[in-house]
């Protein structure tokens, strides 16, 4: 129990001494998630979208591998991400390997399938009609999809909340693309298992709270546009 | 003489394995108001949407003012229509901003925008309710919503997919009342899908009766629902008895028709010796329970037993066993003051002018 208090104090104690490492660590940790996240978003709520809103054959098998991806270990993604990016392998040429352009790329295929995951799960939960009644007010493509992503805005801020939520806390991958190394692709995660592993535990649990501080800020920001819309809705 | 403004001709769509729509001929004319009438399953909607252009036909065209809706750009034609279907279907926003999505769609100006949705507000009676969330309102104050998001865009055809069905009778009644009137006032061509008589006397000009995916007859309303042209449709609109007969005797625009056993009149001029469907429907029939009925101008009797009794909202239905099956209405007071009951036998009397003949 005294870790844990000792921990709390460290958390403190570093934060509000601006400490450089911490800093450094905590801000590439921020920005490759933020960025892995928002790619993430490009690339699923367009593919999410179209797949909830397309018929075809084979579509059930699609949606259950999409379902399956949302559950795949990062480190099996980390794993492959490796293979391919590792010196001699089909990427090696790119001189990725150990940079956090590697940590994005391999956050970004495990966020992505939660997002089209998610999109497709909040557009199908709309009334089928509206589309047709969309339609039937004279909405262009474009329009159409903007007035579902509208209509369907709380569902689709969860699916950027738990994309984000499951690639800030992953550690496999980071680990395995990024090398840990100081000062260029030590994040968060990684540091806990670094810290950890040498025995100190206050360190590791400091650092764990600085990382659910910023996961709940991020988050906090999220829920408070999400809520906002909420209670919007209840004025009476 | 008004002009046509939608012509349909040998429209084929197909919607599944097993169902075809196929119009071989319907012209909806400048501002009239044409019901589509039809059970379930009928093809109203497949019509409707194949008109709005968001189902593609097999076959066939369909011609908005001269010019083949094919070779007009989709989001062009589907511009100059409007649609409300039978579930209001409003946005997560407040009742302004929901008035004012096609207006959006369409590039208008908020100044613009801000006009029409005043304007149509008032007209639809919900201008207090501009800045309530859409998702807090009654039935009735939303498919008032849906129906101003309609009639806001001025379009040259509303099409109207059984918009009052969902809604309870007061609600029903008011709008309808309201819908009307505006109809008149703006004159906009309105195609309106509905199963319910009452709606269609009420508000259309003109009524086409489609079943199994076919127009089986266009007319007024009264003559849609007092001269079906075949047994489908006269049960669709409410004629219960549809008994098959003969033609025995026709002189003078009067006929004799053999039903069963009996000798019943109607008004025709029909062939002695034609087959026919006799029809009548159960609220033309009066009940009386002696045998001997009172002079009167009903020229047909007819006596039977009362085989069963059900309630239909504020009417009884009495199926009466004749040697066929009669279905009559009464109100529950007239079966009470008759001590109506299962096995009693009664007299049935009906007019000659209340039967419409089906040559067959």
């Amino acid at each position: 129990m005294e870790w844990i208090w000792e921990g709390i104090k460290q958390a403190v104690i570093l934060l509000f001494s601006f400490d450089a490492e911490i800093w450094t660590i905590t801000w590439l940790t921020l920005k490759v998630s933020g960025v892995a996240t928002g790619i993430s978003l490009l690339i699923g709520l367009p593919v999410g979208t179209w797949l909830a809103l397309r018929r075809f054959s084979g579509q059930g098998l699609l949606f259950s591998l999409i379902n399956t991806g949302m559950a795949f270990p990062p480190v099996v993604i980390g794993l492959w991400v490796s293979l391919f990016l590792w010196r001699s392998g089909p990427l090696g040429g790119l001189n990725l390997i150990y940079t956090p352009t590697a940590i994005v790329i391999a956050q970004t295929i495990i966020a992505t399938p939660i997002i089209i995951g998610l999109t497709i799960a909040a557009l199908q939960q709309l009334d089928p009609n509206l589309r047709l009644q969309l339609l039937g007010l004279g909405a262009s493509r474009w329009q159409l999809v903007r007035a579902l992503w509208r209509e369907a805005r709380l569902p689709l801020l969860a699916a950027l909340m738990a994309g984000f939520g499951s690639i800030i806390s992953e550690v496999g991958a980071s680990m395995m693309v990024g090398g840990n190394i100081r000062d260029q692709t030590r994040v968060l995660t990684t540091a806990i298992v670094l810290e950890t592993s040498k025995g100190q535990f206050a360190l590791a649990i400091a650092l764990g709270f600085i990382l659910l501080f910023f996961a709940y800020i991020v988050n906090y920001v999220f829920t408070w546009v999400q809520q906002r819309d909420v209670k919007s809705k209840d004025i009476q | 003489m008004s002009e046509t403004v939608l012509t349909i001709r040998n429209l084929l769509v197909k919607r599944g394995k097993h169902f075809s729509l196929f119009i071989d001929h319907l012209d909806i004319e400048d501002g009239e108001v044409l019901a589509i009438i039809g059970p379930n399953g009928a093809g109203k909607s497949t019509l409707l949407l194949t008109i709005h252009k968001l189902l593609q036909p097999e076959n066939g065209s369909i011609t908005f003012k001269g010019k083949e809706i094919a070779e007009i750009i989709d989001l062009t034609y589907r511009r100059q229509l409007a649609l409300v279907l039978q579930k209001p279907l409003l946005l997560n926003m407040s009742v302004h901003k929901n008035i004012a999505t096609g207006l959006s769609f369409r590039g208008l100006s908020k100044l613009e925008i801000n006009q029409k949705i005043k304007e149509w507000a008032t007209r639809l009676n919900i201008d207090h309710l501009l800045e309530y969330p859409a998702t807090k309102l009654s039935g009735g104050q939303a498919q008032r919503v849906s129906l101003a998001r309609a009639l806001v865009l001025k379009p040259e055809i509303l099409l109207l997919d059984e918009p009052f069905s969902s809604l309870d009778k007061p609600s029903r009644i008011s709008l309808m009342q309201d819908l009307r009137d505006l109809l008149q006032e703006t004159n906009i061509t309105t195609i309106f899908i509905t199963h319910d008589q009452e709606q269609s006397l009420f508000l259309a000009d003109r009524v086409a009766a489609l079943l199994e995916g076919r127009i089986r007859q266009v007319g007024t309303p009264q003559e849609v629902f007092s001269s079906p042209v075949d047994t489908s449709i006269a049960e669709f609109v409410g004629i219960e008895n549809v008994l098959p007969g003969r033609v025995i005797d026709s002189e003078g625009g009067k006929v004799i028709v053999e039903v069963v056993d009996y000798h019943l009149e109607a008004i025709g001029n029909l062939d002695t010796g034609k087959d026919v469907l006799f029809c009548v429907r159960p609220e033309e029939i009066t009940l009386w329970s002696s045998s001997t009925i009172p002079a009167s101008s009903a020229r047909n009797q007819i006596h039977g037993q009362v085989q069963s009794i059900f309630i239909q909202g504020p009417l009884l239905q009495i199926s009466m066993d004749c040697g066929f099956t009669l279905k009559v209405f009464i109100t529950h007071a007239s079966a009470s003051e008759m001590n109506i009951q299962e096995g009693m036998r009664l007299s049935a009397s009906f007019k000659a002018s209340s039967v419409h003949l089906i040559p067959r």
